[in-house]
């Protein structure tokens, strides 16, 4: 089906009208928690202690009687206490950093992998692109989930993907020229990397069939994307997702005017922080996500952290369903380095692993060029000061790829003398972040 | 082999964050104290330093250093005299060579009419017996403890 000149993925529940919408969402609520209250004993306990059955989900209003969930449970339920089916229904598994030493896990059905790829391949379809696009996906493959979500998106839209995944950027550049690559999913501030690297190549991105970033990942500025848009000649699409949800689900319409969260696959809602009290259109909140879907790995009321706006008028594009802006900031201490969420929790949780360090530190970080960068700052313990330089820069290096393991992205460590580094009553504030987004 | 541990030379090594002032900071911390250095090096970390230092009063000034902050310890060295020309410091490595004496840093300094080579070696005890074997001349621990200034 064609609307202009764009194929819309799903146009029946895309361009739904709002009452049908409330209709259908009402009802794979319902239908959630039902199953959820008689099949999960971890979800049964927590609607009891909030004193909720499934008979008072009358309308959508009701999802407010649902408790919240959190990072901490995901933790605390580790790897797969909060998982609702079978073992043997589970297809896939995906990772993303926990806030201390664990990971935390994610399960998927078949379902589970197919409503993903269809809520990404609505996306892909709003911005235009098709079977005649090349789709070059810059993401990580592996655990984390950036990779293999564009990458199944992009195929079920029947575009060709080039599996490039992060790095080796000269040879990035080369097949974009040389396979006419016409969209390139990654961060944004890859993007501008490679367009960095691109210039000393003598390549200029805005000559190439390259016409389209599916950018996301990371906190980004419309100052960027102009730059972007400008200097390569590249459409920058901000893009939604998280490893919780499935991975990267939802992105802007080629009216680049939010991020349409499909009601169908999610229910939205935005919170004060403080009172837990949703808050109206346009208002700055907290974002909450309920996954209507997902079989799994249930995510109902997950407190995201992340601020925005909801907007609910009907898209210049047509489609009917809730835009969120721009993310502007946290509700907690996560950082985002290079794509990766890093909680300064699992920095603590790693330091302490090295007893030639006290349990003070201090994390900083920078943005090098269009990259970010990351330096923790520990305090040497007296015991463990040697004059011998070479061990101590032994040291600096093991404190080091423990970090990189732990957190998946590298950070530089710098030793510091004991009492040397900030103190704090109450609330410590280890964080200095200098970045210019 | 008792009286080979007077030639044991307690070297102050004091942590240094790579950041101005520190330097000041210690040298100020010695002037106070009316220390005199003898022999001073600093080795270059990944953003930071350790200071390495002679002094004539080492007790004091390991007190002094930690009072004000720093982390400071005492090394053991050695400082093996050598002759003030040309092909001196030739004929004490050689020396070393021969002892088998594997050297971890060294520093040095003008004491006229000598001139002295501070040597930090893993361990130290067989150090000094082995160049004392080989004929070198070891300074003691006493001889920084006057002012070399003056002597």
């Amino acid at each position: 089906m064609v609307a202009g000149l764009l194929v819309v993925w799903n146009p029946k529940v895309e361009f739904m009208p709002q009452q049908e919408l409330d209709e259908l969402q009402l009802k794979l609520l319902k239908t959630m928690v039902y199953r959820l209250y008689n099949f999960s004993i971890f979800y049964k306990e927590r609607m009891k202690a909030a004193n909720v059955t499934p008979d008072d989900i009358h309308t959508l209003a009701d999802v407010t009687k649902l408790p919240f969930m959190t990072k901490k449970d995901l933790r605390e339920f580790y790897p797969d206490r909060l998982f609702t089916v079978p073992r043997r229904e589970i297809v896939r598994y995906h990772a993303s950093s926990g806030t201390t030493g664990k990971p935390t896990i994610v399960a998927y059905t078949r379902s589970d992998i197919e409503m993903w790829s269809e809520s990404l391949a609505r996306a892909l379809s709003s911005i235009g692109l098709g079977p005649d696009d090349v789709v070059q996906v810059a993401n990580t493959y592996g655990l984390f989930t950036g990779g293999l979500g564009f990458h199944y998106a992009a195929e079920k839209i029947g575009a060709a993907v080039v599996p490039a995944s992060t790095g080796n950027t000269e040879r990035q550049i080369q097949m974009i020229q040389d396979l006419g690559v016409t969209a390139m999913a990654a961060t944004p501030s890859y993007m501008m990397y490679l367009g960095e690297v691109a210039d000393k190549m003598g390549v200029s991105i805005k000559d190439t069939t390259l016409k389209y970033g599916l950018l996301g990942a990371e906190p980004w500025s419309d100052k960027m994307r102009d730059r972007i848009q400008e200097w390569l000649g590249v459409t920058g699409i901000n893009c939604f997702g998280a490893s919780e949800l499935s991975g990267p689900l939802w992105s802007e319409c080629d009216h680049q005017c939010g991020i349409h969260i499909w009601r169908d696959i999610c229910l939205l809602e935005i919170i004060d922080p403080d009172t837990g009290e949703q808050v109206g259109p346009g208002e700055r909140g907290e974002m909450v996500l309920t996954m209507l879907q997902k079989e799994a790995f249930p995510i109902v009321r997950y407190r995201m952290g992340d601020i925005t706006t909801m907007e609910t008028e009907k898209c210049a594009c047509g489609r009917t369903h809730p835009r969120i802006s721009r993310i502007t900031g946290r509700v907690d201490d996560m950082l985002i380095i290079r794509g990766i969420n890093v909680f300064p929790s699992q920095v603590e949780y790693c330091l302490h692993t090295n007893p030639e360090v006290g349990n003070e530190f201090q994390i900083l970080v920078d943005r090098k060029g269009y990259m970010d960068e990351m330096m923790v700052k520990v305090e040497l313990k007296p015991e463990a000061f040697t004059d011998n330089i070479i061990e101590l820069n032994a040291l600096r290096e093991r404190i080091g790829s423990r970090l990189k393991s732990s957190l998946n992205v590298g950070a530089k460590v710098e030793l510091v003398a004991p009492g040397t580094l900030p103190r704090f009553e109450g609330k410590a504030k280890r964080v200095v972040d200098r970045r210019e987004i | 082999m008792s009286d080979l541990s007077k030639y044991k030379i307690k070297q102050l090594s004091i942590f240094s964050e790579n950041k101005p002032g520190r330097l000041a900071a210690v040298s100020k911390a010695f002037m106070e104290e009316k220390i005199n250095i003898l022999a001073f090096s600093i080795a270059e970390g990944a953003g930071y330093g350790v200071i390495r230092v002679i002094v004539d009063k080492p007790e004091k000034g390991l007190e002094k250093l930690q009072q004000v902050g720093f982390m400071v310890r005492f090394t053991d060295v050695m400082a093996v005299e050598m002759q003030d020309r040309p092909g001196g410091l030739y004929e004490l490595t050689k020396m070393l060579s021969e002892a088998g004496v594997n050297v971890e840093y060294a520093y040095g300094y003008r004491n006229k009419p000598c001139a002295v080579l501070i040597i930090r070696v893993e361990d130290v005890d067989i150090g000094i017996e082995k160049v004392l074997a080989h004929g070198a001349k070891l300074l003691d621990a006493d001889h920084f403890q006057l002012d070399s200034c003056n002597k």
